[in-house]
């Protein structure tokens, strides 16, 4: 990775969450952690007030790394904790199986402890006594490294009761999902944790912050957002917001997957580096020699970007008032709000990127099956509709497209988006509204290969 | 209050609660705070589409029918209402449609029912729920009462652009001793699952497969045998859920409805009896919030096939050497009265039963004043003990064990041993048995035989029907209109929904026959005319009529 930031100047990776996960003898084990600082923050947490820890994470401007980016300490502070009666429960969200993501993972399977921590601190700001890890139930190496850390954390009394004297009690436990996509969805995670069937909860009423889990007030953070909180108390929300640009604060881990070079994960700075940087300096270009044609930016659910595309995105400048400019997609920089105002987003940090070999509709058709098998049935339009957009782009992918099948999909997609109980909806119908409306030459030449077709003689 | 506690009531906000003001369609209008929005609209007339919001189950907001869009007040700069020029807060309406089965009345709440969006919502999810649906109307029980049908008739397209293959899912699935389910047809709006673990009490159905393969399935090696089941099949808003019993048995468009009560025990369920040239098919829960909110036990759903029972006697008649003979009507009343009339009051007893109307044992009771002359007639009604289930069934199943005690008839049948041992003591000598059994309740067969008149007035044949010297067939729960009392107290109405078969009459005709032949006075020829008469004559009635008793019954006068 030698040549990594410093060829043609991309920043170097900015490694706060992934610091130590790849140096070869950081292993998963307490000792190790320990000798790399950990727990430390923990202490200083411990002494510090719980809403000052909140306060704290509200100054950085943390926003959660698990797709929609909601700013967490808004989040922490939905829970009036002078009113609450109810016990709180922290969840954490490591159902990671949003397509071309991989980020959690390398967190759980290589630095566990420091997750631990940042959960610790979390439950601690939020006055929980009892954590869940909710980890993808495919994850089961993941989840023996996770029994193994609370083990060790809690025979070092990180865990358990009177952590280091403080006389905050705190267990966590480890659950493994069900294997579906739909766990990843917070209140369907709530769902399943009751030992229910994932169906995501109908909101209002059931806000997690006011009923989750077990009708408690509930926090359900991602992976990398928890583990932020640590950085976070470290060195001050302040210091942290520091970190990128304002509103895009802190580090995040991009996973680069499909037709590049050197596909992986790089954690930057919010902000700091341009799509073309990534894909062309960090992951050494489009494979072959082949032409990029189309990025999907945030996991399989965002929306696609095609290349050669320009995006006028409205952004504040140095001055601090609002300016339009264009921007090619090489030029956009990575985090939440230039990606959002190019039509698209962030979402899990999860880009992946197709060459001008790929063919567009089977492309679709591969996110569309995905979605047709995961959607979990509870509402119609996205029981019904994805499975019916699958079946469409399955025959159109084997040739049998009709004229009508094109704006079939994308009125399809237009039925299923904003009108389902969870976020599944816009999950599975913005990308066949993007691919088809972005690419809709290629599923018109599939849709009208229907003349060419032998016709039965009645 | 029902007689079943309901776990939810969401079309009954309590009275007590605050007004606040909702525009419904560009219309202020002032409803109870925290009333559904689907209630919202339906006290004004409008019908916002749904399938799987009911009233009495909790909400799922999974059918995505209800959807409406929802305006909120617009807020100043103080982050108060804005008011237009009526004093009214202005609206800002959001871009995403909400669910109206978990939007509740609030202040200011804005309502737009027929919106474009709303439209092209509606559109689109009739699209989808059709797209897999077998659309086998034809063939399908529920054609007719199904709301799959009537809403896409309403607010679906009118044509599919599904082409591709349909999904296939198990069909004629046995989950149940009088249930089946075709998952095909199912639309997945989990009302039976929600009725079955909410209110049945037996949570036994679920959901498996996954997305669009998701279906309707019985727990592994269970059976849905709860005795609410058949509710089931009435809240299924499509066919998938149908009763063993009614399928395939009449196209419900051909059913005449009449509104009734259940018979089956004291708790008087509310039902609509629908029946087709003089057979009834079936009988369904009819809403009423004072007995049994939406249900009904499948005991008592199932408890009329009896009525056309091969064993119905259908006509007057006396026995002679050979066997029973039949008569014409006015020789066997006279005939029947003129015995009675014979006998000493004091060895006369009348077996009645409380399945009777108050109209019929008002007439008893006229017909015993008649011919009691100075001594006492034993009268006394034959008790039916079941189990009561906290929910609807009641321990008495007897319909109007009420009425006869207030009617002086009897009341738990405390005497029918002084029955048994008049007869041995040869003290009564003849027995008018009225819709009862006397062999069922205690007289031996053997024991009949000594008695020197025994009058059988009933619908079924039974051992005293086959000692009888005169056989008087009358009518069943269907075939006659009158008024019972059940357990809490509650006056309801019985109508006619069919002519009684054969030569039998109605229960009124005959014992105000028997009055007419002994001489006594006319109290009217059917139930509502004996109904007046009655309620002038018994302090416990007094001030009811039969028109006042409505189709929800009316509570004792205190």
């Amino acid at each position: 990775m030698a040549e990594i930031g410093t060829a043609k100047g991309p920043a170097a990776e900015h490694r706060i969450i992934l610091r130590y996960a790849d140096e070869p003898d950081y292993t998963t084990d307490i000792d190790c952690y320990l000798r790399h600082g950990g727990y430390e923050q923990l202490r200083k947490a411990l002494s510090m007030e719980p809403a000052a820890i909140v306060a704290e994470v509200k100054a950085s401007g943390l926003r959660g790394r698990g797709g929609a980016g909601f700013p967490t300490g808004t989040k922490w502070g939905f829970i009036d904790h002078a009113k609450n009666q109810k016990p709180v429960y922290l969840l954490c969200n490591a159902d990671e199986s949003e397509p071309g993501t991989f980020k959690d993972r390398q967190i759980i399977y290589k630095d566990p402890h420091q997750l631990l921590e940042g959960m610790i601190i979390s439950s601690y700001a939020n006055r929980a006594h009892l954590a869940y890890i909710y980890i993808r139930g495919e994850m089961v190496r993941g989840a023996q490294i996770l029994e193994r850390a609370l083990a060790e954390a809690r025979a070092k009394n990180f865990l358990g009761e009177n952590i280091l004297g403080s006389g905050y009690d705190l267990d966590m436990f480890v659950f493994r999902g069900a294997g579906a996509y739909i766990c990843g969805e917070e209140t369907g995670l709530i769902e399943s944790l009751e030992g229910k069937r994932a169906y995501p909860r109908i909101k209002p009423p059931y806000f997690p912050a006011v009923l989750g889990l077990y009708l408690c007030p509930t926090i359900v953070n991602n992976v990398e957002t928890l583990c932020n909180v640590k950085h976070i108390v470290e060195m001050g929300g302040a210091a942290y917001a520091k970190i990128g640009t304002p509103n895009n604060t802190g580090t995040r881990i991009w996973c680069v997957s499909g037709d590049v070079r050197r596909p992986g994960y790089f954690e930057y700075d919010g902000g700091a580096i341009t799509m073309g940087e990534l894909l062309y300096d960090v992951c050494g270009g489009i494979r072959d020699g082949n032409r990029l044609k189309a990025v999907i930016p945030g996991g399989s659910s965002a929306k696609v970007l095609r290349a050669g595309e320009t995006y006028r995105i409205r952004r504040k400048n140095s001055q601090g008032t609002m300016e339009e400019v264009e921007m090619k997609l090489e030029d956009l920089p990575l985090d939440f709000d230039t990606i959002a105002a190019s039509g698209s987003m962030s979402g899990s940090g999860g880009i992946i990127v197709m060459d001008h070999t790929r063919d567009m509709v089977e492309c679709l058709n591969n996110l569309s099956a995905f979605y047709a098998h995961e959607s979990c049935g509870q509402c119609t339009p996205c029981r019904e509709g994805a499975l019916w957009m699958h079946k469409i782009l399955d025959r159109m992918a084997e040739g049998e497209g009709r004229p009508e099948d094109p704006q079939l999909l994308l009125d399809l997609a237009e039925q299923i988006a904003g009108r389902t109980i969870c976020a599944f909806g816009e999950a599975c119908s913005w990308p066949v509204e993007s691919f088809v409306a972005k690419f809709r030459e290629e599923f018109e030449a599939k849709a009208a290969k229907e003349h060419e077709r032998l016709q039965p003689a009645c | 209050m029902a007689l079943i506690q309901n776990p939810f009531d969401h079309d009954l906000p309590s009275a007590d609660t605050p007004r606040v003001h909702v525009q419904l369609d560009g219309k202020w209008e002032e409803v109870p705070r925290g009333l559904n929005v689907i209630e919202v609209a339906r006290r004004f007339g409008k019908l916002i589409p749904h399938y799987c919001y009911h009233p009495k189950l909790s909400i799922a907001g999974n059918c995505r029918m209800c959807l409406f869009e929802m305006g909120t007040p617009k807020l100043g700069p103080e982050r108060k209402p804005i008011l237009d020029g009526e004093g009214r807060p202005e609206l800002q309406w959001m871009p995403r449609p909400q669910i109206a089965c978990a939007t509740t009345a609030f202040e200011g709440l804005g309502i737009r029912t027929g919106s474009p969006l709303v439209e092209s919502c509606q559109k689109g999810v009739m699209e989808f729920l059709l797209a897999n649906h077998p659309l086998d109307c034809p063939i399908c029980d529920q054609a007719g009462e199904c709301k799959l049908q009537e809403h896409a008739f309403d607010y679906g397209k009118g044509r599919s652009r599904f082409g591709e293959e349909k999904v296939r899912k198990p069909k004629r699935v046995d989950i149940g001793p009088r249930i089946l389910l075709d998952d095909e047809r199912c639309i997945l709006c989990t009302r039976c699952i929600r009725f079955a673990r909410e209110i049945a009490d037996d949570d036994c159905l679920g959901i498996t497969e996954r997305g669009g393969y998701n279906r309707l399935s019985i727990y592994p090696d269970k059976r849905f045998t709860s005795n609410y089941s058949l509710n089931t099949a009435d809240i299924c808003p499509v066919g998938a859920l149908t009763t063993k019993d009614f399928r395939f048995r009449m196209r419900v468009w051909f059913l005449k409805e009449t509104e009734s009560i259940c018979v089956d025990c004291a708790t008087g369920c509310n039902v609509t009896i629908g029946s087709r040239e003089g057979f009834v098919h079936r009988l369904t829960p009819r809403v009423n919030e004072a007995v049994n909110s939406h249900w009904m036990c499948d005991q008592g759903r199932l408890g009329f096939h009896p009525i056309h029972s091969k064993h119905r006697v259908l006509e007057p008649a006396r026995r002679a050497e050979t066997g029973l003979f039949p008569g014409e009507w006015p020789f066997v009343l006279r005939q029947v009265a003129e015995s009675l009339r014979k006998q000493n009051p004091s060895s006369l007893a009348l077996l009645v039963s409380a399945r009777l109307t108050n109209e019929e044992l008002f007439l008893v009771q006229r017909l015993r004043d008649l011919l009691r002359g100075e001594s006492e007639i034993f009268t006394e009604v034959v008790p039916r003990k079941g189990v009561a289930d906290g929910l609807l069934r009641s321990d008495d199943l007897n319909p109007n064990s009420q009425g006869a005690r207030i009617l002086g008839i009897g009341a738990d049948g405390e005497k029918l041993p002084e029955l048994r041992k008049g007869i041995e003591e040869g003290k009564i000598r003849a027995l008018f048995c009225l819709h009862e059994d006397a062999v069922g309740a205690g007289v031996p067969e053997e024991m009949l035989e000594r008695l020197s008149l025994l009058v059988w007035q009933g619908i079924l044949a039974d051992k005293t029907c086959e000692k009888a010297h005169w056989v008087l067939p009358g009518a069943s729960f269907a075939e006659k209109s009158g008024s019972m009392v059940n357990r809490a107290g509650r006056v309801q109405r019985l109508q006619r929904a069919i002519p009684t078969p054969g030569r039998a009459k109605e229960d009124v005709w005959i014992l105000q026959g028997l009055i007419l032949a002994l001489g006594g006075e006319d109290l009217g020829q059917g139930g509502p005319d004996v109904f007046s008469k009655m309620a002038a004559a018994t302090p416990a009635f007094q001030g009811l009529t039969w028109a006042g008793l409505g189709d929800q019954g009316a509570p004792l006068p205190a």
